[in-house]
Formats: structure tokens, sequence, C-alpha cells
């Protein structure tokens, strides 16, 4: 735990206030608590409440120290809590290491907070790494003087299917409260009863469904509240630690992984001031066992000629069949937006140097030829200017196509900490969605196509930001309007992608327009200056084709061969149309970790490693590189090795086969220094979706049942219901009761959810993208800004088909 | 240059020792066809503890693991379940594992563990032929059971609250057959 002011360098000169501690004179910046200021100086005073990024409340009275002269000439008559205690000018503060009193108090209130802590130290997952049992042995009596029977609950109480809560061993510091209602804004938990029967609890039938509760398991300083799935799994002295990058979204929040004997058990919050503080989100915390469910990939798969069905080979056939199937065919090269930077280098590399072509995108979604422009005039090449600390600093932030609390949660989480500064925080959205609630946001209320005028309507300076999340991109002229935005009020713009891979793909150059690290393909000397650096005679000139393209072509048959590197067809535009593709298209080379929906089509399927097993960079959605090292050394292969295994069966050599040279080749090259291509340009329009009643407002939740979340079964239990939202009028219109079934239809299927009211613009309906079951995308061929038909839902109707 | 009295009486001195000892009582021991009792505190081959209801006293806490300092022991806890219990409380070893091709029997183990579940038994005939057969699992090292006691899993026998069995609390003696 480390003191977490950031951003705090660059300003004014700080005032200081000297004071002496333990006979030794200390300048601190004025504002400091005394246990702070200890700490700078060497002397660590027990404490349980106390957290440096908590509001101080002084609740478990373990840090009491004695302080002689306030300041002021007179003592403190008492030993004061040093956590509340801000220093003073001339003050005098003597901890346990210089005064028998302030070592008393601590050792007397150290015994009251242990005679009601049960000594269930062997059975309790906190063992071994607890503040209270370290500092009962640093700071405590060695015996106890408490012979009576201890105080006993029932144990342990579910809060939420995934945290549980051991009350009697909770010396209630309030941590885990003042996280949910401080940092989280979720306060489902609080102080209950009186005295003795004080404890931590919920609201009956309010379970503690927050998307961070996992943080308050790890600031528990006793084992009072515990993971469900980590329970009695293992003890912190068998656990290796390593720090890593989550996977689930583009924060690029540090995590720690602790395993064992080849298995993940855990994951934490790392601590890394600049992105995540100390705080990441249930996703990044739980949803790890994703890689390890048995549908793994082991070995390669190639498709027997005869049988048409897969079987396994050996590492050097598999790759000899694919490179055989690929050779002299048009072919196009689709990665699901989740790898990274050096994989997703290396596909960008493999489709200009071994294909040939530039038929190569990332975007497996909705796109826009001006969400190509865009990212590459205003996202490729550009380093990390809008930050995390910059949100904090800024005037007003505007989040538009973004719900942060659902996907994004480290910026979440700093914007709750940016809005306690004075930060105001502008919403352009259908609703207020209970994450925009928290962060007090301004709504400016629009219709899914809406956004482009309500950005052209913003008042903005230079001091503010404007956070799009890739959803803007699915709105005609959404982009267009956010850099005419950027130009006329010199605000900044950040780009949100949704996935960990995205914003390092764009860096990469998995894009038909862009080469890597900001190199348009348009522009002969990038093209040229690439050419020499990887050795290569000429690079394909023509701009290739974007992901709808490329599934088009494979249906026209323009592509007959396709190398997809962990997508789902699921996720595209048309999920029916790409599986038709798939299967028009003659050869097609699948990179997974696990079975997916593209197996069934693909000729090879070539097994790669999942970020736990192979060292990487994860880019954020700022630019910053989140370099990571291998966790688990499974022998599990890259993808950039695998693709190198293919080009050189293909004559057509990678020039690199590790993470290790990919890193160095992209270091080498150097962001491009050239001229950019234009800023996007596109009119605001009406997208050609199906047509129906209502429009669809839609995105994933935190927690839903995507491929990434699989297998963590108490966790998932915590995502929110599912419900359709949308306003009274527009339920009564299309004759929906609230809180009965209603059917949303497209010519393409139908998903049905339970309807509730919210205040939507009339006309307008929000989903979930993925719920249990019910993938809107997949059902529909629907999403966010599409037409769809809202009717109610009639038994009769249903065919069984429950949502 | 040998004295008189080496070379005349040592050798008649040496074989004194042995005509003296062809009168006493031989020291050796006959094993393995006769088995010397070890002392009573001897540190043989571990032994996992039970309750007197047969329950598990071990609670996989890992201590022993952690105390061992030649890494001979492997230990997964669990739940018990309301339907699967195999000690009192809410955690039991699922796996316990002492490999004997490492344990160099200093007891430090049992000395940690806090249940007493982890004691020593006086058998000392630990060789095999056979690498793998010297890892003893935990159904090699549970004590057998005794009169009254019953194989796990179970429900608690002898007080539904977990405390009372580290109060002492012994199995009420029921007549089933009244």
């Amino acid at each position: 735990m480390t003191v977490t002011e950031s951003g705090s360098t660059d300003a004014a000169p700080i005032e200081l206030v000297t004071l002496t501690i333990d006979d030794v004179e200390v300048s601190v910046p004025k504002g400091t608590l005394v246990i702070r200021a200890a700490e700078l100086m060497g002397v660590e005073i027990p404490r349980f409440c106390d957290h440096p990024l908590l509001e101080p409340v002084g609740a478990c009275r373990q840090c009491l120290v004695e302080v002689p002269d306030a300041g002021n000439g007179r003592g403190m008559p008492k030993p004061q809590a040093s956590c509340t205690l801000e220093v003073a000018p001339g003050m005098v503060v003597k901890t346990q290491v210089s005064s028998p009193v302030a070592d008393k108090a601590q050792r007397g209130n150290l015994e009251f907070l242990l005679a009601n802590h049960p000594l269930d130290c062997p059975v309790c997952d906190k063992g071994g790494e607890c503040p209270l049992q370290n500092q009962a042995m640093s700071h405590g009596n060695g015996e106890s003087r408490f012979i009576d029977q201890k105080r006993l609950f029932p144990k342990p109480v579910h809060v939420s299917e995934q945290v549980l809560l051991d009350r009697e061993r909770c010396v209630l510091c309030q941590r885990c409260t003042r996280f949910s209602e401080e940092i989280a804004g979720d306060p489902f938990i609080a102080l209950l009863e009186r005295g003795a029967q004080q404890q931590i609890g919920i609201a009956d039938g309010e379970p503690f469904h927050s998307y961070f509760s996992g943080n308050t398991i790890q600031i528990c300083p006793v084992g009072a509240l515990t993971s469900a799935d980590y329970r009695f799994r293992s003890r912190p002295f068998d656990l290796v630690s390593v720090p890593s990058i989550a996977e689930h979204d583009s924060c690029g929040a540090a995590i720690r992984v602790d395993h064992r004997r080849g298995k993940v058990m855990r994951r934490l919050a790392g601590d890394d001031p600049e992105v995540n503080e100390e705080w990441i989100t249930d996703k990044d915390r739980f949803a790890f066992t994703w890689s390890f469910q048995e549908d793994r990939l082991r070995t390669p798969l190639v498709r027997d000629p005869g049988s048409g069905e897969l079987v396994p080979t050996s590492w050097p056939g598999a790759l000899a069949v694919a490179a055989r199937g690929l050779a002299g065919k048009a072919t196009g090269v689709l990665t699901g937006g989740r790898l990274t930077l050096e994989d997703a280098y290396a596909y960008a590399k493999f489709a200009r140097v071994a294909l040939n072509t530039n038929d190569v995108d990332f975007r497996s979604r909705p796109l826009s030829a001006e969400e190509t422009d865009f990212l590459a005039s205003q996202v490729a090449g550009r380093g990390p200017e809008v930050t995390y600390s910059a949100l904090e600093t800024a005037g007003t932030v505007v989040l538009v196509g973004l719900e942060p609390e659902d996907e994004a949660g480290t910026i979440f989480l700093r914007l709750r900490k940016a809005i306690k500064r004075g930060v105001k925080v502008v919403a352009v959205a259908s609703h207020r969605t209970r994450g925009f609630a928290k962060l007090d946001a301004e709504l400016v209320q629009v219709v899914p196509g809406g956004e482009p005028q309500a950005l052209a309507d913003l008042r903005l300076d230079e001091t503010d930001i404007v956070l799009a999340g890739e959803r803007l991109g699915q709105v005609p002229g959404g982009l267009t309007a956010l850099t005419a935005l950027a130009e006329r009020t010199g605000a900044r713009i950040g780009w949100v992608p949704r996935r960990a891979g995205d914003r390092g793909a764009v860096e990469a150059g998995c894009l038909p327009t862009l080469l890597p690290l900001g190199r348009p393909v348009g522009d002969g000397e990038a093209r040229a200056d690439l050419a020499a650096a990887w050795g290569v005679e000429s690079l394909p000139a023509a701009p290739g084709r974007d992901t709808a393209g490329i599934v088009a072509a494979l249906a026209a048959g323009d592509l007959q061969a396709a190398v997809l590197g962990g997508l789902e067809l699921a996720d595209l535009p048309d999920p029916a149309a790409a599986t038709a593709a798939l299967a028009a298209a003659e050869f097609v080379v699948s990179l997974e970790v696990r079975l997916s929906d593209v197996t069934p089509f693909a000729d090879v399927v070539l097994p790669v490693a999942p970020p736990v097993e192979k060292p990487g960079t994860f880019l954020t959605w700022e630019g910053r590189p989140r370099q990571f090292e291998t966790v688990l050394d499974t022998g599990a292969l890259p993808d950039v090795r695998v693709l190198a295994g293919i080009a050189e069966e293909l004559g057509a050599p990678l020039g690199v086969r590790t993470v290790g040279q990919a890193r160095a080749e992209l270091e080498e090259l150097g962001t491009w220094d050239g001229a950019r291509p234009a800023a996007a340009k596109a009119p605001p329009a009406r997208g050609a979706g199906p047509v129906g009643t209502v429009t669809l407002d839609t995105w994933s939740q935190s927690i839903d049942d995507s491929r990434l979340q699989d297998g963590a079964g108490e966790y998932r239990a915590t995502a929110r219901a599912a419900r359709l939202k949308a306003s009274a009028a527009t339920l009564a219109s299309a004759g929906v009761e609230p809180g009965a079934a209603a059917r949303l239809s497209t010519p393409a299927g139908h998903a049905v959810f339970i309807a509730d009211v919210a205040h939507l613009p009339d006309g307008v309906v929000w989903v979930p993208a993925r719920s249990e079951g019910v993938h809107v995308r997949a059902l529909l061929a629907a999403g966010f800004g599409d037409r769809v038909t809202l009717s109610p839902e009639t038994p009769a109707a249903n065919g069984g088909d429950e949502a | 240059m040998s004295t008189l009295r080496e070379t005349l009486w040592d050798p008649i001195a040496g074989f004194g020792v042995t005509f003296r000892t062809m009168f006493k009582k031989p020291v050796t021991e006959q094993y393995p066809k006769e088995k010397v009792p070890t002392a009573p505190r001897f540190h043989g081959r571990h032994q996992l503890n039970r309750w007197p209801d047969g329950l598990e006293k071990c609670v996989g806490c890992e201590l022993c693991a952690w105390a061992c300092p030649a890494d001979a022991i492997y230990v997964e806890g669990a739940s018990n379940t309301e339907d699967e219990r195999y000690s009192p409380g809410e955690r039991y070893g699922r796996v316990y594992q002492i490999n004997y091709l490492r344990c160099i029997l200093c007891g430090l183990c049992i000395e940690a563990c806090p249940t007493r579940a982890l004691t020593m038994t006086n058998e000392y005939e630990l060789a095999d032929d056979d690498r793998a057969n010297l890892i003893y699992e935990k159904s090699d090292l549970l004590a057998p059971l005794l009169p009254g006691m019953v194989e796990p899993p179970h429900e608690m026998l002898i007080s539904d609250d977990h405390h009372d069995y580290y109060r002492g609390k012994t199995l009420p003696i029921v007549e089933k057959e009244s």
C-alpha cells in the first residue's frame, strides 16, 4: 500500500509544515496526516481503518500516538488517532517507538480488537497475509487476558454470491463500507446494529451487487470479507505472484496473478497510481477461468479431407497444411481485438509480407469507413495525450457512446475521483444509467443517431475532454462531429474502445488503410520506409478491405481464404452472413485459445496462448503501453510464433518469431512522423438497419456471458438483471405492460426481455447486448442505432425460446 | 625394532577381548526377523487423526506444509458442505500428501498442526522400490477407524456446534438398538 498522489508533480510549490516525530524534525506538505508523515520518516504506526485512498475515519483506534505538543504549546491530554490528525507547525508527536504511553495504548487497543476475534486463523483465507495477524505479532501482547466465551455469529453471510462475510472476524474498520460509498458509489453494505452486536450487513433483498465489490475483499484488514471462489483454495505462502495486466477492457488495469502448481488461483488489484490506483473491476479480478475451460485447444487440428473431421496433428504438419492452403489464394485477415500489441503486429506484418494484401481488420463489430479514417488521423501513432490523470484536472469530461461503469470500469472510478475535485461529467446518451447517476453526470439526452447534433451543440473549451466510446463510430457522422468539436473548441478527445487489444491493433497496423505505428497505406513514402525496415521489395499499395468488405468478399468468392485470430462470429454486424461467408471460403485458418464458433468452418485450427501464458503488451485507451510477462509457462505459443511458422512455410519469413523480437522491431520502427491522413468526413445519416418501430440502444454490461467470463459462476451470479428499458409511452404504444415480457424482433429473429419503465426518449428501447443466452446481435442481426420492432410477448407466440 | 612385549603379549591380549565377548549376550538386532520397539517418542510415519466420531481433525490449513523444511507436504483445502462433511467446521483437507522421499522426520509439522490432526507414529519401515509409492496420500495417512468411529463423510455426531469438538466434548453413548 502506497501513497498515491499522482499528477501533482507539476503543481505549485507545496507549503511545508515542520513538526517533530519521535524526536526527529520532519517537513511534510500541509494537510498531511500524522500517520503518513511518520511513514515518510520510516516509522510505521499500526493501523486497520486507514487507507491512503479512502477518507480518514478513525474507526479502529489502532494508530494511537502521544502528542505532547499540538503545535500550540499545549499537549493533547489523551493519545490521539494519528490517521485523523493533521500535522501542525511545531507539533510534537511520539509514536510507539519513543513513547511508552502510545505503545501501551496500542497494545491495549489490539487486545480489545482481539477480544472477540476468533482464533480461526488456520481456516481463514487471510491467514498469512493478514494485517491483524501481523500487527498482533508486532504490536500486540503475546497472551490474551480474555477468558470468556467470544461473541459468535452463524457463519458466513453471503453479502453477494461472490463476497462472503464472516462477521465475528470483523474489526469494524469500515474500509469496505467506505470504499463502496466513496470510491465505487455502491453503498450496499453498511454498519448495522449497536454495541457488541454491531456488524456489517446488507439490506434484505439488496445484495452487494457492485462491479467493484472484489476490492473490499482485498482491502479488508482481517479475513471478514472473503471471495466465494477462492475460499479455502490455497494459502498465501504457496502462491507465486506475478504482476500482469487485465485483458478485459481497454483500461489496462494492473493486476497481480497468484498461481499455484500451474493453476491461477486468484487475481488481485495491482498498484499503479497512474492507471488504476489500487482498484480493479470484478471482471478483472474474478473472470480468469476462461482459458482453463474444457474446450481449450491444446494441439493443432487439421480437417481430414476424407472424413471432414478435425484431427489432431503435429505442429510442423499443421503449419505446412496451413501454408499450402493459403498459398496462391486471395486471403483476408480478421483479428478479434483481444490480441496483444506484438501479436497484432504479427498479423499486420503477416498480411502484408506473407499474403501481400492490406485486407486486415481488427474490428469484429459494426464499423464504418468514417471510423477507419478517424483511427488513422486521430488515434494511430499518438502517445498518451489524454490520460487518467488528465481526467482529474479537466474542466468537463464528456462521455459519448460510452458507459464507463459497464465498459471501462477504471475510467469510471477515476471519474468518480475527479467529480470530487470539481470535474463536471456530461453524458451524451439515451438515458441516465446507474453509472451516469453515480458520476453526477449532466445528461444530454439523445436518440441513438442523434449524437452528431448533440456534439455540435456542446460548448467546451481546451480544458475539457471528450471520451468517445466505440459506439460513436457506428453513428454516421459521429466521429466527424467529434473531430469538428475538438477543432472548434480545442477540447481534447480520447477514443475508448471496448477490448484490450483494440488500441494496440490500431498501432500495430491491423487496419486496411494503416501500416504499423501510424504509417498510412496510401503514402508511398511510408510504404517505402516500412518495406526497407522489413527488408522486402515492396508492400501492397492498394488499400484493403475492412471487416465488412472481407466478409462480403469471402461470400462473393473475391477472397478465397481467411486467417482468423480470436474472432467471434457472433460479434460481427450480421453473424448469419458471416457464417455463410466462412462456409463459402475455400480455406480458413483459425488461431484460437478455445474452440469457438469459427472452428466448424476452419480447415486448420492452431492453438495459441491466452494472455496469462505469454508475454505481451496491451495499449490502454490512452495509448499507454502496458507490458506484461508470462505468468504460467505452459509452452503454449503466442500468435506471433504461429504466424512466423506459417510465413516460413510460405517462403516469406516474418523476420520475428518471438514476442521479444516483435517488441524490438516495433521499437526500432518508431512512430510515423510524416503526413497524417485527413480527418474523417461523413455526413450524419440514418443507419441502414432493419426497419422497425423503435430505435435500439444497447451495449454490453460489465458482467455478462461473454466468453472471457466463462467458468466464473459466483461472479456471473452478481450480474445485473437483463431488462428492457423504455419510456412508459413507448411501452404503451407497443402494448407492452411494464414488468411483463416484451419481444424485440427483426426479420432475422427475436429476443424476449422483461420490460421496465425508464426515462428514455420515446421510440427508443435499451437492452443489454448480451445476457445469459440472449445475444442481441446474434438473434436480431441488429445493434446500437438499428430499428427493431417492439411488441408484447404473448405466451402463445413464445415457442419455448425463453429469454 | 619391536619389543618382546609387542611380539608375544599383544596378540594374546587381543584375543582376550574375543574370549571375553564369547561369554556375553550378543547386542546384534535380528532385524527384520525380530523387531525391537522404538522409543515411545520416536519420529516415525505420520498419521492423520480423527475425532471420536470418525470425522477428520485436519482442516487443510497447510501450516504443516509451511513448517516443513524439506517441502515434503502438499495440502489443498476445500469447503465442507451439508451433504459432504469430512471435518467439523467449514474447511477440510481435500488433498493431503507427504513425500517420504523428502521427509526428514523432523516433526516440525506436528508442532505446527493447530488441531493435533497430524502426529507421528512409531512406524519406521519407510522403504520401497518404487518412488511413486513413497508419496503417501491422505488415505494412506488417515488413522484407522476405532470402535464408534464412522467413515466420513457424515454429519457431526458429537455436537452440532463445531466448537464443542475443540472443547473436548466426546461422543455421546448412543444406544442405537433400544
